[in-house]
């Protein structure tokens, strides 16, 4: 039964090969048929694989399936080989299901574009890749998977290639994902010499027999991998790239942007816990990275004007949340955020896609307005959305998640107050511009006319959407209020528990706290962004609100401190200053020649004196002897 | 018999090359560039008599008549081209006529 | 025998095409067609027989030539030789069939010198004698001389000269080297030999070694090439006809990479321990310096052969690295950059067809155009930038982790080269198929000939990713043949310092 996994990444890999291959003779319902009902069956199958997974758990917790050797040079070993086990359960059913139901959306979205089957065909990989990440039983493999989803990131925002700013949003993308991913091969290229195999579970067990805690190797290893995970997390300080992604059509944000791709990194750090449980420095700089990284996100997407731009630097600030997480190590609570935050930033950016496709490429939420009454599925279900994303208590997903973060922020071992301070002004900052969002796009006076009402296909997948974001946290409730841990029980199979300090009484407490802030931040953005009075007028317009939606001038510093050199190292050198020096070799001939063609004048009596004088030279040496 | 000294002898012979050179490289009419050279031929015929002198044998008397034969011919063809390079150029200023060099 | 015929049907094939192109156009690409192919077959039926590359030599034929003088005609066979016979004949094909329309001049002096040129390559690859080992080495450069000079593009007379001088001038301190090497061996043995493998044990003094090695390095790292040494490499690669630079760069550069493995890692083993970190230092140099450069060029076939000086320094931080992982690394590399980096040139040769321009900065857009180009160009950028599940990365993976082994900085700042792959592949891909269309070209997409040329790379290159391990059984006892020499030669072990060292498993 279990040897269905094989089949999940390789459903979509099959579908990629078909439209790659006969994508110019499909009609584009057949391919964008194929393309999402392989999506589709991949998702049938994760539920089957999962449910008999859950049902007959297996003594290690995990279901290992080799497919072929790929490599066996010396003592380097790799398989093409997966392994389920209830984090990667999470990860598959969330990429599938939620890619299911974003390849649908997208059969509507992308109906008149050109480059139909080619945007199924890269979506495929990249569910395809994503799959084998997270499935990957060693880290070679999930390496493959790592780049490959970087590669479908990359063709996905460049997609539409016309425009040349969109190839450089691309570019950037993967450049500086590929930074991190560098430093992670590193990390790996020490993990294998330092214990000699790819295998991920086997590391674990050799490291945390081998390496001390807080040893040189352990940390350096450690921040190596993490590097990765900035990268592709976009976390502080490699966050730069995903405001820019969206140049990508709107699923593309949606399934890689938000749900997905970008949260590779809480995988990788889940993955390879045991690793940075040895480096408890790094485990904190992860804290500290989180926590600063919410809260720069969160002023970030506070003052910018593109829709879609505010849902990337909440994507951005989300993931902090789940860095701050893993920081303090509430495993569980990461991945508990992952999947809600997987449900409802896709559910946003597939409603901003709406909203923007049908307002003719409108991104500015301040050329948009009173759309609440136009197109009342698409405001209903990103009214849920936004409740969900800043944690409207009780009813909301997000709030069971984001609550639990920020209570083991404070109460985890290597958890405190500052910690959860940062969380809990993150948790404001998000309902502010949540429903900053709300109040500006879908209140007020309409100032640009819906051409089209969207068809079925694309508001079923955010009714889907928007339902999972409410009943989605349900699955997991605290200690202080239900009791019931269906999600962490799954998921602590497979990661560590977390230590918390002894203050599980005050739990409410927290609870009570980041409830009213939430209310507090939405009903700001009410007296804010409803009322408009004239001091956010006059704020919109000061310097401060400029440093914040340029992303507090990371991308300028950047481009002093990286790309201008960059480039000037480039241009000086570009005709090579070796072959300058080969040039100059013949140079020396030549200039030779004419200097002793000045001698070969035609002058007979010229040479008959040189010829005299060299007689006499030599004539001199000889009688001097 | 009047006897000068064999190095006085050379030395004259000497002093004759050195004219005949001397004429060569400042002269640069060719006419007298050959004749500078005939006198060079001599000056170097003479120090063949002085050798054939001093050692008493012939053999540096039938060199002079050798040199003289050589002479004879270099001065025949000498002039001929002397003659050919008037016609072409019309000069016989060696300086102009250095065409050597290309 | 059949390592005779495999050189003598080429050679045979060159002079016949010679001789048909004063009939016909099409007849001389024919008989290069079947020369090449009968080789392929030929190479192909003693790949199946072989039951196991373990012995030491698959073929080994020997006999005299001018025995006065002790230079054999000694032709061996291995591991190692037959992956590179089997990548010679293979890009041979490829390159007689995408010369099928792009020359039309003097057809059959072309494939004269085609043929010869890989007559030269395949003497290069197995010849066991160090004489004919030079002879054939010199066989190489002519032919490509003219192929540069003859159906070049602008610049070709300039380019062959540069080509011609650096290959010559280091080919005769090779020259100078192998005598050397012949009369050190004569004088202490007797024995007046150009042989390998009565070579491989000459006792010298270790300065006599430095010095006799730095000939046979010469000649290597130009041909590699190694970075202060590489500049005809840009021009030649530019300015050669598509076959030309498919040639140069997927053959003719490998083998500079095969004769250090062959000659002079065994021949000099201390010596080359003492060089190691200068070899190391200068791959590390040739990536960085060579990716710098690719990404400055806007001349598109330019550009590519200065990723070959960044992907060829691979090569050489891994044959400095003296350990297993690194070689078979290299062996992948050299495959691999040869299907690779041979595609790319295909793909300027394809494009230059059509729009009849190789700067970048006229192209534009052109995916709209031809999406099929685009495709095989995107998926050749990826594995030059070493994405996994392509050739490029396994190799890049084993040449890293061995360099690592033996020295972490050099490993590290290799890897920065990964980051500098990335800038300049992107670029590729940003200036030719995406963005705005700066010339509105007419052109078309790939012909069916040229998409069975590209279809045919990129599956080798995908198997080569995903499926090595035939290739690294084939290589592999003739690689621990090699590491064997350098191991008795080593003194301290050299391996990684972690908590526990892995050592070198040689099973």
């Amino acid at each position: 039964m279990t040897n269905l996994i094989v089949l999940i990444p390789a459903l979509p890999l099959l579908s990629f090969l078909i439209l790659v291959l006969f994508g110019g003779k499909l009609s584009r319902k057949v391919a964008g048929w194929i393309g999402a009902g392989s999506i589709g069956v991949a998702a049938l199958l994760t539920i089957i694989v999962g449910i008999s997974f859950i049902k007959s758990l297996p003594e290690t917790k995990s279901y290992s399936v080799v497919i072929w050797q790929w490599l066996h040079v010396g003592n380097l070993t790799a398989n093409i080989a997966f392994r389920l086990d209830s984090l990667s359960l999470v990860f598959i059913f969330v990429i599938t299901f939620v890619g299911f139901l974003i390849h649908i959306y997208s059969i509507g979205f992308m109906a008149n574009d050109e480059g139909f089957t080619r945007f199924f065909a890269y979506m495929n990989l990249f569910v395809s890749s994503m799959l084998i990440l997270v499935l990957a039983d060693n880290i070679l493999l999930m390496y493959l998977g790592w780049e490959g989803v970087g590669l479908c990131s990359y063709l996905l925002i460049g997609f539409l290639y016309k425009e040349p700013a969109n190839g450089a949003a691309a570019r950037k993308a993967f450049i500086i994902t590929r930074i991190g991913d560098t430093a992670m091969i590193i990390g790996i290229f020490i993990l294998f010499l330092s214990f000699g195999t790819f295998n991920i579970q086997d590391i674990m067990h050799l490291a945390s027999a081998k390496w001390a805690i807080g040893s040189s190797l352990a940390v350096i290893t450690a921040a190596l991998l993490l590097g990765g995970a900035l990268g592709k997390s976009a976390q502080l300080p490699l966050q730069t790239w995903l405001p820019d992604a969206m140049a990508g059509p709107s699923p593309v944000s949606a399934l890689i942007h938000a749900a997905t791709m970008v949260t590779a990194g809480v995988y990788l750090i889940a993955r390879t816990n045991v690793l940075f449980s040895l480096a408890p420095i790094v485990q904190t700089i992860i804290a500290i990275i989180g926590a600063l990284t919410l809260l720069i996100a969160g002023f970030s997407a506070l003052a910018q004007h593109d829709l879609k731009r505010i849902l990337a630097y909440s994507t951005i600030s989300q993931i902090g949340y789940m860095f701050l997480a893993l920081g303090v190590g509430a495993y569980s609570a990461a991945i508990f955020h992952f999947m809600i935050h997987a449900f409802f930033k896709a559910l946003l950016f597939l409603a901003a896609g709406v909203v923007i496709l049908v307002l003719n490429e409108e991104h500015d939420i301040f050329k948009m307005g009173g759309l609440r009454k136009r197109m009342p599925v698409v405001f209903w279900t990103f009214l849920i959305g936004s409740a969900s994303l800043s944690a409207l208590p009780l009813i909301t997903a997000d709030f069971y998640s984001k609550d639990a973060i920020l209570w083991f922020a404070f109460s985890s071992n290597s958890g405190g107050m500052v910690l959860w301070f940062a969380g809990i002004i993150g948790a404001f900052l998000t309902a502010l511009y949540s429903f900053r969002m709300i109040f500006i796009t879908f209140f007020g006076e309409a100032k640009t006319e819906p051409t089209f009402n969207a068809g079925k296909l694309m508001t079923v997948p955010l009714i889907i959407l928007a339902t999972l974001s409410v009943i989605g946290g349900f699955i997991e409730l605290p200690t202080s209020m239900g009791n019931f841990h269906l999600f962490s029980n799954l998921v602590n199979n497979t990661l560590p528990n977390i230590a918390i300090k002894n203050v599980e009484q005050l739990e409410w407490l927290f609870q009570l706290i980041s409830a009213l802030i939430a209310s507090i931040g939405i009903y700001l953005a009410y007296r804010f962004y409803f009322k408009k009075p004239a001091y956010i007028e006059a704020f919109n317009h000061s310097r401060l609100n400029h440093f914040f939606e340029k992303g507090f001038g990371f991308d300028k510093v950047y481009d002093v401190l990286f790309v201008k050199p960059i480039v000037w190292l480039a241009e000086i050198d570009k005709k090579d200053i070796f072959d300058q020096l080969n040039i100059s070799i013949s140079r020396l001939a030549i200039w030779g020649n004419h200097f002793l063609s000045i001698a070969q004048n035609g002058k007979l009596r010229w040479y008959l004196l040189s010829f005299a004088i060299g007689i006499a030279f030599i004539l001199t040496l000889m009688l001097t002897k | 018999m009047l006897t000068v000294p064999v190095e006085t002898q050379i030395l004259f012979a000497g002093i004759l090359f050195f004219l005949g050179l001397i004429g060569l490289l400042v002269r640069r009419n060719l006419v007298f560039m050959l004749m500078s050279i005939e006198i060079m031929f001599n000056s170097a015929g003479l120090v063949f008599i002085i050798a054939a002198r001093h050692w008493n044998q012939p053999d540096g008397q039938v060199m002079f008549i050798f040199i003289l034969a050589v002479t004879a011919v270099e001065v025949a063809i000498g002039l001929a081209l002397i003659l050919q390079v008037y016609h072409h150029f019309k000069t016989l200023d060696v300086d102009k006529i250095n065409k050597l060099k290309d | 025998m059949i390592l005779i015929y495999l050189i003598v049907i080429l050679l045979a094939g060159a002079f016949l095409a010679w001789l048909a192109g004063n009939w016909s156009a099409v007849l001389p690409r024919v008989i290069s067609l079947v020369a090449l192919g009968i080789d392929l077959t030929l190479l192909v039926l003693i790949l199946f027989q072989t039951t196991t590359f373990n012995t030491k030599w698959l073929i080994d034929i020997q006999s005299n030539w001018i025995p006065q003088f002790g230079i054999g005609l000694h032709l061996a066979l291995d591991g190692l030789s037959l992956l590179m016979l089997l990548l010679t004949f293979f890009l041979g094909i490829i390159a007689v069939i995408i010369s099928w329309k792009e020359i039309n001049s003097k057809v059959g002096f072309f494939h004269f010198n085609l043929l010869l040129i890989l007559a030269g390559i395949i003497g290069v690859f197995i010849s066991l004698d160090l004489f004919l080992f030079y002879f054939f080495w010199e066989l190489m450069l002519v032919p490509m001389y003219f192929l540069i000079g003859i159906w070049g593009h602008e610049n070709r007379t300039k380019a062959s000269y540069k080509f011609f001088l650096y290959t010559q001038a280091s080919g005769l301190l090779m020259f100078i080297s192998i005598l050397a090497l012949y009369f050190v061996h004569g004088d202490s043995t007797g024995i007046y030999t150009f042989d390998y493998n009565q070579l491989l044990g000459t006792q010298m003094s270790p300065t006599t070694a430095m010095l006799i090695m730095s000939g046979f390095l010469a000649a290597f790292l130009v041909k590699l090439p190694v970075v202060p040494l590489h500049n005809w490499l840009p021009d030649a690669h530019s300015e050669a006809p598509t076959a030309g630079s498919l040639i140069l760069a997927a053959l003719l550069l490998k083998t500079g990479a095969y004769g250090l493995l062959r000659f002079v890692v065994p021949l000099f083993p201390s010596a080359t321990q003492s060089f190691a970190p200068i070899g190391m230092a200068l791959g590390v140099l040739g990536i960085l310096y060579g990716a710098k450069l690719a990404f400055a060029q806007t001349d598109l076939k330019r550009l590519i052969a200065y990723t070959s000086v960044s992907h060829m320094g691979f090569v050489m931080l891994g044959i400095f690295s003296f350990n297993e992982l690194a070689y078979q690394g290299v062996v992948m590399q050299m495959i691999a950059h040869g299907i690779s980096t041979g595609a790319l040139f295909i793909m300027a040769g394809q494009l230059s067809e059509r729009i009849h321009t190789r700067d970048i900065n006229q192209m534009g857009g052109l995916w709209e155009k031809a999406p099929f180009m685009g495709a095989i160009g995107l998926i050749f950028a990826m594995a030059s930038l070493g994405l996994p599940g392509l050739g490029n990365f396994i190799a890049e993976l084993l040449i890293l982790i061995g360099a690592f082994k033996v020295n972490v900085l050099m490993s590290v700042l290799a890897c920065v080269g990964l980051i500098a792959a990335t800038l300049y592949s992107l670029r590729i891909l940003q200036k030719v198929f995406f963005g705005k269309k700066n010339t509105d070209w007419k052109m078309n997409d790939l012909s069916i000939r040229e998409k069975v040329v590209s279809v045919s790379l990129v599956i080798i290159i995908v198997v080569l990713g995903l499926f090595p391990q035939p290739v690294f059984d084939v290589a592999k006892p003739s690689l621990l043949k090699t590491l064997e020499r350098t191991k008795s030669q080593e003194s301290g072990n050299k391996t990684f310092i972690m908590t526990q060292p892995i050592n070198q498993s040689t099973n």
